[in-house]
């Protein structure tokens, strides 16, 4: 039988407000364990919720960013559950009403095009953090997390595969991170997704059982881990078994799901409207002013690119994967005022290069957009050729100064004067007898031989071209 | 409408209460009663009545994001129980 795989995501954006959701705690990551725990967010008697403008407006920002519609009318509720990093014994989420419902994504796997369903998305708080190192046999809880404003971002079933449910979360983290309004750091746990995934046999309406997939925090384990999910079901099925309904965790060490300990009566969270917060309006005066703030979407950006600087969509996209990259670029071909493609091969060959290997973003390169484009035009006013560019590029990264500074220090100005080159061919050419004999015997492949010599002979210094030319017309032949 | 025993059982566990059987008969009877309230309440005719979130008539005040609270570990960790190294302790837990 031939089955298809169904998955929908469940995405927890971290939202990048300064203080919390309920609180004016601060939401700075890893300060030391409950410093940054308010009355509010550990849940003392007597404390009320308030809530934080800005979680507004960036729930409305994704909205807006995705086609939905923005509810005028939200409302948060309880989510009841026992926990010991939940002090309150709920967590305040959005049940009925959210705030942002029925948007899309669209997506792009093996050249085709999709259209991925957002059912929803909903403002919550997030809980503490337990830590279960030993503690005398007793669990530590930090709660600095607590009431850390979430944005979940629900997607319908509309994944096939894995490779599809890949697309989309990394489609959904560069919008994110576009936006400005979650970080994206998935170590640090500011993105994190959980995953249903069911099977069916093709052609079948009807939604086999899903299991829920938690605890994927690295864009590498995802399709791993769903595709472990798809095989085990099929498995199941196929020797006559039914899937379970249940939560599973995946294992990266073993490549593994298993079932989580299923808590008794987990789901049974009891929502009722908090009584604490009545509803969030939103006017329209509210939605036209976040609209206004809309940054130019990934998409438009990279049509933009293709269009204006004559770029493959494989470059532009390269180059628009972040915001921050899209503006070096931007800058980089303005201060350099070179040829826009120069410029990209620059910055997605070397540049990325080097940040990959030292595991560094583009805002912390010492490379600057002046100082990339300073080494540009030196390459386009034919200063010094690209090879020599490259020792320059590494020159600058271990901040040994600007491109001019390195050209002049260690003498790299290219050698375009003819009369010089001139004399460096004529050297090669007498020291290397045998060679121009074997190349009067019709040997052409010795030329290479000779080209070599000379830029060796200059510290490769001498302009390629002009060696060619010249050491075509001084050989016979 | 009336609740069973069974299902009242199980709403007191949800809530971590631990009720004997006296108790358990009388929250049996109570919430009983208060689900048939409800019921003539549902019997009321509402169409055109716009549902409620909240029984006040009012919207939900928001605040500029401010940090404005400071670190009061020290004071909240002085009623707690058990800490260390800066952490509320609990009894283990088991995940």
């Amino acid at each position: 039988m031939k089955w298809e795989p169904v998955i929908g995501l469940e995405v927890h954006a971290q939202l990048l407000t300064k203080s919390k959701i309920f609180s004016a705690a601060s939401t700075r990551y890893g300060a030391a364990p409950n410093t940054q725990a308010c009355a509010v967010d550990i849940g003392l008697p007597g404390v009320l919720p308030v809530m934080n403008i800005e979680a507004a407006r960036m729930a409305v920002k994704l909205g807006l960013a995705i086609g939905a519609t923005i509810n005028r009318q939200s409302v948060f509720a309880r989510k009841n559950y026992f926990y010991p990093d939940l002090p309150k014994g709920y967590q305040i989420s959005q049940y009925e009403l959210p705030v942002v419902e029925q948007g899309h994504l669209t997506i792009e796997v093996d050249g085709r095009e999709k259209t991925v369903g957002i059912t929803r998305a909903h403002l919550e708080e997030d809980a503490g953090k337990s830590l279960h190192e030993d503690f005398h046999g007793m669990t530590g809880i930090d709660l600095n997390r607590a009431s850390t404003p979430l944005l979940e971002i629900v997607s319908e079933p509309d994944m096939r595969s894995a490779k599809e449910a890949v697309a989309y979360l990394k489609k959904l983290h560069e919008l994110v991170r576009y936006l400005e309004i979650c970080d994206g750091n998935m170590q640090e746990g500011s993105f994190r997704c959980d995953a249903n995934v069911s099977v069916r046999p093709k052609g079948r309406e009807q939604l086999g059982t899903r299991s829920e997939l938690k605890n994927i925090n690295s864009f590498k384990f995802i399709d791993k881990a769903i595709d472990y999910e798809i095989e085990r079901q099929i498995d199941v099925l196929e020797g006559g078994g039914k899937v379970v309904q249940e939560t599973r965790l995946y294992d990266a060490a073993k490549g593994v799901t298993r079932p989580m300990r299923s808590k008794e009566e987990a789901n049974d969270y009891r929502y009722f409207p908090d009584p604490d917060l009545p509803p969030l309006v939103l006017d329209d005066a509210f939605i036209e002013d976040v609209r206004k703030t809309l940054p130019e979407l990934p998409e438009a950006k990279r049509a933009r690119f293709v269009q204006d600087y004559g770029l493959s969509a494989y470059d532009a996209g390269v180059l628009t994967s972040t915001r921050e990259m899209a503006d070096y670029y931007e800058q980089a071909v303005e201060a350099a005022n070179a040829d826009p493609k120069l410029v990209a091969n620059w910055v997605i060959g070397d540049l990325s290069g080097y940040l990959n290997k030292e595991n560094k973003e583009i805002a912390d390169s010492p490379i600057t957009v002046e100082m990339l484009a300073g080494l540009i035009r030196r390459i386009a006013d034919k200063t010094i050729s690209g090879k020599i560019a490259k020792d320059v590029f590494d020159a600058m990264w271990n901040e040994q100064g600007d491109a001019d500074t390195i050209i002049e220090n260690k003498g790299l100005r290219q050698i375009t004067d003819e009369g010089a080159i001139e004399k460096l061919i004529d050297e090669v050419l007498a020291n290397s007898p045998t060679q121009v004999e074997q190349y009067k015997s019709g040997q052409e492949k010795v030329f290479g031989y000779f080209v070599g010599r000379v830029m060796k002979a200059s510290k490769g210094k001498a302009n390629p071209q002009q060696v060619n030319k010249i050491l075509k017309a001084k050989l016979p032949g | 409408m009336s609740l069973d025993k069974d299902t009242v059982e199980k709403i007191a566990h949800l809530a971590r209460l631990q009720l004997n059987e006296q108790e358990l008969q009388a929250y049996t009877d109570s919430l009983s009663q208060i689900l048939g309230l409800i019921e003539q309440m549902n019997a009321v005719d509402t169409t055109g009545v716009a549902p409620m979130a909240h029984p006040q008539d009012t919207v939900l005040r928001l605040r500029e994001d401010r940090i404005e609270e400071t670190d009061q570990r020290e004071k909240f960790q002085r009623i707690s129980p058990a800490t260390e190294a800066g952490l509320y302790l609990v009894p283990k837990v088991i995940e």
